[in-house]
């Protein structure tokens, strides 16, 4: 029986901003009309429709993915209830939570796009500017406002530049999609890997204390990824809107238009070189700074949220479920604020049906003493403010949900993109490879491993990069090989990515069939016990034999390679027919791919 | 015929308007639900009429005397309720006006819904006489497989698939569309308001003057509730294709997929 915490239903606490705009839904209807009779071209539609936030699907037109933006991540439960009864009626009765805190609604008629953004227009949500070439969902950290490491909570200020830009002529139509990530501190964020990233920082002058940020330019995972620069030592708060101003107005002016594979902004810069694209920004900052009125200063709201933990009713004396140490040690961050802790609760791939979505509204409501959750950066819900004491109680509510699996905070919870489930581009069905390593991690207990806690696993169902794997200590993305005639999904592997203060790429070290990711990452991790040293960690081990600082028996990613090999050779279709499908298939494996929008 | 839809009483009756004839003589409430749930509470006066009984002998006499036994005659007005959505009450609502019986409606919410408006329920089952009921079949709002494969040569017809999306996208009957039954409904209510229902066929490019023909998964139930979603904004010509895609696939008829797309697994279930 589920406990009841409270004697009646908690009250959804309310949002401080209205994102949606419900004129937009029936102008949606509209168009989609006009379309379906011909009066509006294809790709003119197609702007239109990702403009709004409506992706298309693996080969067909009759289909949008519709992908809602949780701006700072900041989800209240009312919305998570509307959005579990969206998915009932207008999509797959499941919905997909993004790393870019997003969350989206797949294989959507496209005619009834319109009603998921009245639904939305209920709860203030909005899907616009989530795609297309636009300024997207600005991110911030999920632990912002609670970080040990962070100077100051970075949310009021993610959540005003996303309010100034929403709507804003200035990020309309620009060259490609831009990127806003806000972090707590350097271990939380991803604000290299992004066009814009931002870490507070505080300084003292002349005795005063002064906030500001690091602002870290041109990073960006894809086909050719970067990582990105910083400006300057310090970026007074004042000029951050100065500043993302007139980095949209140089990438808007000189931002390559023509060539889809090359623009977005981390290819002008690399093009460019980094001092001059500096000088260029200080210059256009300098421009801005002068030539604009006060009146765009980024309306803050720096009135904190109430902090009240939900009543709770006398506990029941109920017994601990079993498994509750390992969650506790695998999913919980200890807050700054005394006696709270954050709760990450680990979905695979991402993916949540509409019954848990409406069972963690209630949790919410019942547990979380700010009274909202948050979206993650690996398609994960945070529970913040949490009271230590109600945490064993949590854990029953999440268990009898199915939402309470260990290892959120640690390898066993790899990210994959949407792949074959949905995405034009996708090679093979990076999806459910994800869903099959957590699996596997968790039957093995590898969440937890102390030493492999701090390492990640991420994957894409192409180079596309959507799946992060090159910012993962193992990372893949998806291809097909072939022997002879007959194709099977194989996949990219790399070493070291990481995305803190060392930010870096990942080294490509081989190819591994679909089938054999498994046995290979298995393969490292008893490579890395049985040369690690002492009080050593898996990604710092990674790291060193990346960087061939490793004195072991393997000293580079080739000597990593040369060992994995004999686990890679393919059998022949006669004896292991099921080494060539995929996961989530049983026909024989060929790859096919509609056309990419996110040039649209 | 064609004009018989027309005289039929609204699709669904107000929580009110039962409410003030729960003890009319000439009104009987049928409860669709599996018989120990009625024992444990039900709304007073209602008859259990759970789905498997109807469904066991499922010819059209063998159906009248079913209801005959209830004590339902020809001018009895019926109201059904289920706590199911209302897909098996439309089931029992819509074969009570195939067998030729006018009189029939649907409550406006579920048994649950009832309850948590806190309204009356008991254990009480009510004292039946049984009555006569003729026997006319409305074969207007019946389609058969055969009749499905000649319609949808006929312009003007649209078939709708009550299944839920994942279902419909593996395998459904070529040229159908697909409203999931979660669609028909609004919240606390089991349709959705007219206006809502007449927005969600517009946007789908459905006109009102259509022959529509609805199916889901195996007995008609989901697809059942459709039915009746189309009746409450007064559509003329709807059917049931009450044997759904079960009896089309074991017949071995076409079968439509969406491809190259493995859809399944998103889903979190």
């Amino acid at each position: 029986m589920a406990q009841q915490l409270r004697p009646s239903k908690s009250a959804s606490k309310k949002p401080k901003i209205d994102w949606s705009r419900r004129e937009e839904a029936d102008n949606f209807a509209h168009t989609v009309k006009l379309y379906r009779q011909g009066k509006i071209d294809h790709d003119s539609f197609r702007r239109f429709r990702l403009q709004h936030g409506a992706y298309g699907t693996r080969m067909t037109d009759d289909y949008a993915m519709v992908r809602i933006k949780i701006p700072a991540g900041q989800i209240y439960p009312h919305q998570l209830e509307k959005i579990a009864e969206l998915s009932e009626m207008y999509s797959i009765g499941s919905a997909h939570l993004s790393t870019r805190e997003n969350v989206q609604l797949h294989w959507v008629v496209l005619e009834d796009v319109s009603e998921i953004m009245h639904g939305l227009a209920d709860v203030g949500l909005t899907s616009r500017e989530a795609c297309g070439n636009t300024v997207r969902n600005v991110m911030c950290s999920p632990l912002s406002g609670v970080c040990n490491d962070e100077e100051f909570d970075t949310t009021p200020y993610a959540l005003a530049t996303a309010r100034f830009l929403l709507r804003n002529p200035l990020n309309q139509a620009l060259p490609r999609k831009f990127k806003f990530n806000f972090s707590c501190c350097e271990k939380h964020g991803m604000t290299r890997i992004v066009d814009v990233g931002l870490i507070p920082q505080v300084r003292e002058l002349d005795g005063k204390k002064e906030r500001g940020f690091k602002i870290f330019l041109g990073g960006g995972l894809g086909n050719k990824s970067f990582v990105g620069h910083q400006l300057e030592d310090f970026t007074p708060e004042e000029d951050i809107l100065y500043t993302s101003i007139a980095v949209l107005q140089i990438f808007d002016r000189m931002g390559d238009r023509k060539n889809m594979a090359r623009n977005r902004m981390r290819y002008l810069v690399d093009e460019m070189g980094w001092d001059k694209f500096k000088n260029l920004i200080l210059k256009q900052r300098a421009v801005v700074r002068t030539t604009q009125s006060v009146i765009i200063k980024l309306n803050i709201n720096q009135k904190p949220n109430e902090i009240k933990r939900p009543i709770s009713v006398s506990n029941e004396n109920g017994s601990i479920p079993d498994g509750y140490a390992r969650w506790l040690k695998t999913t919980t961050y200890k807050q700054k604020q005394e006696e709270y802790r954050a709760v990450f609760v680990t979905l695979e791939s991402g993916d949540i049906t509409a019954n848990q979505l409406r069972a963690m509204a209630e949790i919410t409501k019942d547990f979380s003493a700010e009274g909202f959750a948050r979206n993650g950066f690996s398609q994960d819900i945070i529970l913040r403010y949490v009271h230590e004491s109600d945490l064993p109680k949590l854990y029953s509510r999440l268990l009898e949900s199915g939402l309470a699996n260990s290892g959120s905070l640690t390898m066993a919870s790899p990210v994959g993109c949407s792949g074959t489930t949905s995405c034009n581009l996708a090679l093979t069905n990076s999806h459910r490879l994800a869903k099959e390593i957590q699996r596997k991690f968790l039957e093995l207990k590898l969440d937890e491993d102390d030493d492999l806690r701090d390492a990640t696993i991420k994957i894409s169902g192409c180079p596309n990069s959507c799946g992060q794997h090159e910012i993962a200590t193992i990372g893949f993305f998806g291809g097909g090989a072939r022997v002879g005639n007959d194709m099977y999904p194989n996949y990219s592997m790399s070493l070291g990515g990481r995305f803190d203060d060392k930010s870096m790429l990942g080294v490509t070290c081989m190819r591994v069939p679909v089938k054999r990711t498994i046995p290979v990452i298995l393969k490292i991790i008893e490579l890395y016990k049985k040369n690690k040293q002492s009080d050593d960690t898996l990604s710092r081990w990674i790291d060193r034999i990346v960087h061939g600082n490793e004195s072991s028996e393997i000293k580079s990613v080739e000597d990593m390679k040369k060992i994995l090999s004999p686990l890679v050779i393919p059998p022949s279709k006669d004896d292991d027919p099921d080494f060539y499908a995929d996961y989530g298939s049983d026909t024989s494996y060929h790859t096919m791919t509609g056309k990419g929008e996110c040039a649209a | 015929m064609c004009s018989l839809s027309k005289e039929m009483s609204p699709p669904t009756v107000s929580v009110d308007t039962v409410r003030s004839k729960i003890n009319d003589d000439s009104l009987r409430l049928i409860d669709v639900r599996r018989e120990e749930e009625y024992n444990q509470g039900h709304i007073p006066n209602a008859v259990n009429l759970p789905l498997a009984s109807l469904l066991s002998g499922d010819s059209p006499e063998s159906t009248v005397k079913l209801f005959e036994e209830m004590g339902i005659g020809d001018s009895t007005e019926v109201i059904v309720y289920d706590d199911t959505f209302g897909a098996l009450a439309s089931r029992i609502a819509w074969t009570l006006q195939y067998i030729g019986h006018k009189n029939v409606a649907l409550l406006e919410v579920t048994y649950s819904q009832w309850k948590e408006l806190g309204l009356k329920t008991n254990t009480e089952k009510p004292n039946i006489k049984p009555v006569k009921h003729s026997l006319n079949l409305n074969s207007d709002i019946m389609a058969t497989a055969e009749y499905l494969e000649n319609a949808k040569e006929k312009d003007n017809v649209v078939l709708i698939d009550n299944r839920e999306r994942l279902n419909y996208l593996e395998q459904h009957i070529p040229g159908s569309i697909n409203i999931p039954y979660r669609t028909l409904a609004t919240d606390g209510k089991i349709l959705r308001t007219k206006e809502s229902m007449r927005n969600l066929l517009k946007n789908r490019g459905i006109s009102e003057d259509a022959e529509i023909i609805t199916y889901c998964g195996s007995v008609g139930t989901l697809s059942g509730l459709a039915y009746y979603a189309l009746k409450s904004i007064g559509i003329p010509n709807v059917k049931l294709y009450v044997n759904s895609f079960k009896e089309w696939k074991k017949l071995e008829k076409p079968i439509g997929k969406q491809e190259n797309a493995a859809y399944w697994d998103l889903s979190a279930d």
